[in-house]
């Protein structure tokens, strides 16, 4: 319970500040979000007169008041999809987002399986002869003839 | 031992995948020039001189002069008035000027028409995709394509000259 709760908290605390930066967005921090068409580096890594001529666009929209998803949703529709440095959470672009996620989870799942089988493995061994079991101390349990003497000789000791 | 059997069928579907993946961008990724006397890729595209699409298969018969180009290209700007004064020179034997504005804004490249005074059409291409596909890799570069729809001639880069242009006209309409 408590886990949900800290996890919460952090979801809204990562959430404000993008929030925040969605409504007023930088252009430097933009200018890590999109590529450049003619080089496909990041803008803030091309001096391509095309990346000079988006930066322009970015300025002037942010001077109008738009937010980061309008800008970019501006470019897409200019330059297509591939205009942004991360695909967008929708469609099969999706994937890409949630394939690393199934690998991580399926890596738990099965590290989780392989301990579990591990430690069975272990526990059935140690149980395979209950404690006591004359033969767990290593050696082949004792025929029974030699068990019957030795039960003889113990008694007659006994008496 | 099924754990083992599902973890090596999970690996090999991984790799089975992952070769999967490479042949597909091997096969799907950006073809290399094209080949004088090869068919061109076909295209329809937004018109940015005017409403509606322009389908390149619509020029079949006539002579299409190709031009990429981008208003932020320096070169293009030098080459325009070349193009503009061919497309009205040879519009009558039937041979076609098209534009081709590609990784540009709109707005920039309508601005660019007014200035150079362009009236051949010019279709919109803002993702390169199709540049990719006739294998372009700078601003300008120019397809003479046959009424056959075949490649008769490829410039890449700035026209030099009016009569380079023409050559490569008479050239496509001999084809």
């Amino acid at each position: 319970m408590n886990g949900i709760a800290a996890a919460v908290v952090l979801a809204l605390a990562l959430a404000a500040p993008a929030l925040a930066s969605d409504r007023h967005p930088s252009l430097a921090e933009l200018e890590t979000e999109l590529i450049c068409p003619t080089c496909h580096t990041t803008l803030d890594q091309s001096s391509a007169p095309i990346a000079d001529r988006m930066r322009a666009f970015i300025r002037a929209r942010i001077a109008a008041g738009d937010t980061g998803g309008e800008i970019k949703a501006k470019l897409v529709a200019q330059f297509g999809p591939a205009v942004l440095a991360s695909p967008p959470k929708k469609g099969l672009d999706l994937l890409v987002w949630l394939l690393p996620l199934a690998g991580v989870v399926a890596g738990a799942v099965v590290l989780g399986v392989l301990a579990r089988r591990w430690s069975r493995g272990r526990g059935g061994e140690a149980g395979a002869r209950p404690p006591g079991d004359p033969g767990s101390n290593g050696r082949p349990p004792l025929g029974p003839d030699v068990e019957r003497r030795v039960d003889e000789e113990l008694a007659r000791f006994d008496s | 031992m099924p754990l083992r059997v599902v973890a090596q069928g999970l690996a090999l579907a991984l790799v089975v995948g992952l070769l999967a993946l490479l042949i597909w961008k091997l096969s799907h990724g950006p073809p290399g020039k094209l080949a004088v006397g090869s068919r061109v890729p076909g295209f329809t595209l937004s018109r940015v001189d005017a409403p509606g699409h322009l389908a390149l298969s619509s020029l079949r018969g006539k002579v299409v002069v190709l031009n990429f180009w981008a208003s932020w290209c320096v070169p293009c700007k030098q080459e325009a008035p070349l193009l503009e004064s061919a497309s009205k020179r040879w519009r009558a034997r039937g041979v076609v000027v098209l534009g081709v504005d590609s990784r540009d804004f709109t707005g920039d490249a309508r601005r660019f028409m007014r200035k150079y005074q362009l009236t051949y059409p010019v279709v919109r291409d803002g993702s390169g995709s199709r540049a990719d596909s006739y294998g372009v890799d700078g601003y300008p570069e120019t397809f003479f394509i046959g009424p056959d729809g075949r490649l008769s001639r490829h410039l890449v880069g700035q026209i030099a000259s009016r009569a380079q242009l023409d050559a490569g006209i008479r050239k496509a309409l001999r084809a």
